[in-house]
């Protein structure tokens, strides 16, 4: 039963990808609980394919056999997972205790006016998606946020415009 | 097991080590105030309306989960506690629509009563609330989720007790909410239409959709001709919506009001029973001389029957083609009914009142329909339904003087009675299989085997010289445990009976709330006396073996040639289909 797999999703998405993810469900057992590897699992998928689609969770579900209700379950709770496609670029604000006193509602604010999005969106040409962070740990040098893996601390809320227009203009030379 | 003795509000109990804080206190005469609890699902301690003090403790405990320890001081009720436990039904109610006058569970809502007995008589938090849409996608099932509470005994009962697990907890916090995945509506998802979910539900987050409107609009449309039928289960239940003691069987009577609420003929399902035994133990018979697509599965069952076209696609072949009792009635209302009568088929219009909610399911599969075109029952009411509808005639129904159904289709026998019963089918097909392979009737016609509890039966039966092996299963996590063995070859039958529901037809989706008779939902001593109401009735009964019944001999006479012709496969006989999206069964949930 747990060798099933679906022939349906197999034709939507990226074998290689797959195959990918095959790889790392089978490198990864949970010696205790077989279907207890679920959210790394999820954690996998999600860095192959952008985003948990619904038949990719439909797959994660057949392999490890964990009824879809409860895949769905932890892919809506953890804030980390997400279920639509996202930009090129991760806009990562932190909202924690520390950031947010340092202003970082202002942050936000500056940021979805400058891209013309809310939290959570991602802009037309797909360059772009914001979301809110809780405390990434860097409390000392903020407000801070993340865009993909760079980090940017102390921030002002005049830096911004500055730093986005920095990963538009690469968009821009590589085109 | 050792014993553990602690204090409770200054009375000494000793109880079993592993017993919880609440259920030592039932012991004493305590009944601690809970919500999510439910005693047949795992502890979810959710709700934290069960808090009690444990001397030397910090904060206070959940009692459902709380483990007793010798030598433990407990008080179940302080100042504070009553004032806790007030605040938290206070804030669940700040999130809860205020509409109890006219929502379908007033007068039957844990809510309700919890804010009562605690004493919640102003509502004080006034904050944000939630706005979801209801799901009214399945023909079964209503969703609604700004009524729920997140108690979760819905998700604990779909995965835990039916091995379904269609719905499940989405996002988080203040947005959590309970529905199957991807939001997907009741009917593309995996809900096999059982009703549990209603059954164990507190308030009316979960109900049946409702089909007394479309019966009303018949019943006054002075060109139809309406007929109407009832489970056996119904009659072995429908008491306890008027607050009778369960066990009670008050088949004349609910034939007298229907009668009183204008149906023109009042027939029973039962009938549709022996001709589903009939066909059902002729396939047996057929099928087994031929080691023919065995084992023989019985396909009676609706939520059943979704379940395994979800679940184990591999298996319908194995499904016995015989509809339900209630669409081969509706199926003989349609055809031999109206032509004896001399009624146009398209004036009949055929009701079941049904402890079932998945039998408003089947009802629209055009499988079960006369040439995939004539539905045989057009609205299905569940037994609450019958009820409401009997209470909304003005009826007062426990002085009514017990009345005979109608002929043809009014004259069942025991055989049919017992289907309401886990096991019940396997041992109506029994006697009749008995009879046909070996031409004689069989001595002892009450098998106990097959009765006994419910859970997973196994029992062989010497007929005519070879052993047949028969196997029952209740509930459907039960059904994935007994298919699994037969799929690995640990288990070998001749044949399967599975009901959907635990205990089968009598704990169905559509029954009176358990607690209008201060019962648990599924609690099994409920669910033995609702089936020792059946077995008064098979008892009850000069015929309990459905061949020898006149009326079903008269009807194959006249009308179908024997079980299994041509004109029986076209009438009583479905077929099924595979369903997606695919069922997966998590092994091993709790409890």
């Amino acid at each position: 039963m747990n060798n099933n797999t679906c022939s349906k999703c197999e034709q939507g998405l990226n074998p290689e990808k797959l195959a990918a993810l095959d790889k790392f469900i089978s490198e990864h057992p949970d010696p205790v609980d077989p279907q207890g590897a679920l959210i790394a699992v999820l954690h996998e998928a999600q860095e192959l394919f952008g985003y948990l689609s619904k038949d990719v969770m439909d797959y994660v579900a057949e392999k490890l056999q964990v009824p879809t209700a409860d895949v769905y379950g932890v892919a809506t709770f953890y804030s980390y997972f997400t279920l639509a496609p996202r930009g090129k670029h991760l806009v990562s604000v932190c909202m924690g205790t520390a950031c947010y006193v340092k202003g970082a509602a202002a942050i936000l604010d500056t940021i979805e006016e400058q891209l013309g999005i809310k939290t959570g969106e991602t802009t037309e040409d797909g360059l772009f998606t914001i979301v809110e962070t809780r405390c990434i740990g860097a409390c000392g040098l903020a407000p801070v946020m993340t865009i993909n893996d760079d980090f940017y601390g102390r921030l002002t809320v005049d830096q911004v415009p500055e730093i986005l227009a920095k990963y538009q203009k690469e968009y821009r030379s590589s085109d | 097991m050792a014993n553990v003795t602690l204090t409770i509000d200054g009375k000494k109990v000793t109880v079993p080590e592993g017993t919880t804080i609440m259920q030592a206190a039932e012991r004493i005469g305590v009944k601690i105030p809970r919500l999510c609890y439910h005693p047949m699902l795992s502890i979810e301690g959710a709700c934290r309306v069960c808090v009690v003090e444990v001397e030397g403790q910090r904060t206070l405990a959940a009692s459902c989960a709380y483990p007793a320890e010798d030598g433990m001081t407990v008080r179940t009720i302080t100042p504070e506690i009553r004032e806790i436990r007030r605040d938290i039904v206070e804030l669940i109610l700040d999130n809860h629509p205020k509409d109890c006058q006219t929502c379908e569970r007033d007068g039957n809502c844990e809510l309700q009563d919890l804010a009562y007995s605690l004493g919640v008589r102003e509502r004080y938090y006034e904050g944000e609330r939630k706005s979801y849409p209801m799901d009214l996608s399945s023909p079964s099932v209503i969703r609604d989720p700004d009524k729920c509470i997140l108690c979760h005994r819905c998700v604990r009962i779909c995965g835990e007790v039916q091995g379904v697990s269609a719905l499940g907890y989405s996002h988080r916090g203040f947005k959590t909410v309970v529905m199957p995945a991807y939001n997907l509506p009741f009917s593309e998802s995996v809900c096999v239409t059982c009703g549990q979910c209603i059954n164990v539900c507190p308030t009316a987050a979960f109900l049946e959709k409702d089909s007394t409107q479309d019966v009303l609009k018949a019943l006054a449309d002075p060109d139809k001709h309406v007929v109407v039928q009832f489970a056996p289960s119904v009659r072995a239940s429908i008491g306890e919506g008027f607050g009778i003691e369960p066990g009670k069987p008050l088949q004349g009577k609910t034939v007298a009001a229907l009668r009183l609420i204008g149906f023109d003929a009042v027939f029973d399902t039962e009938v549709g029973a022996d001709f589903t035994i009939m066909e059902e133990a002729s396939e047996f018979v057929e099928r087994a001389k031929n080691n023919d697509r065995m084992p023989l599965i019985t396909s009676c069952s609706s939520a059943w029957i979704k379940f395994i076209e979800h679940f184990y696609p591999q298996l319908l072949p194995n499904l016995s083609t015989t509809k339900s009792p209630m669409s081969i009635l509706g199926s003989l209302a349609k055809t031999y009914y109206a032509e004896n009568k001399g009624i146009p088929q398209e004036k009949i219009y055929s009701v079941g009142a049904m402890c079932c909610t998945a039998k408003k399911f089947e009802a629209t599969r055009p499988q079960t329909w006369i040439d995939g075109k004539v539905r045989v029952v057009d609205a299905v009411m569940t037994t609450r339904e019958l009820v409401w509808l009997i209470k909304n005639n003005g009826i007062d129904f426990m002085s009514l003087h017990d009345e005979d159904f109608d002929d043809p289709l009014g004259s069942s026998t025991g055989a049919g009675s017992i289907f309401g019963w886990t096991g019940g089918l396997a041992e109506s097909v029994l006697r009749t299989a008995y009879y046909l392979i070996t031409g004689e009737t069989p001595e002892d016609i009450e098998f106990e085997e097959l009765r006994s509890i419910h859970g997973i039966k196994k029992a062989s039966f010497n007929i005519g010289g070879k052993e047949y092996r028969f196997a029952v299963a209740d509930g459907l996590k039960n059904a994935h445990i007994l298919l699994r063995a037969v799929l690995s070859g640990e288990e070998q039958c001749d044949f399967i009976e599975i009901m959907g529901c635990p205990g089968g037809c009598i704990g169905g989706g559509g029954q009176p709330y358990a607690r209008s008779t201060g019962s648990i939902p599924l609690d099994t001593e409920l669910l033995k006396r609702r089936a020792a109401a059946l077995r008064i009735e098979d008892r009850s009964k000069t015929i309990r073996r459905s061949y020898d019944s006149p009326w079903v001999q008269r009807v194959y006479r006249e009308y179908l040639g024997k079980p299994l012709s041509e004109k029986s496969h076209k009438l009583l006989h479905t077929t099924f289909v595979e369903r997606k999206p695919i069922g997966i069964w998590r092994e091993g949930v709790a409890p």
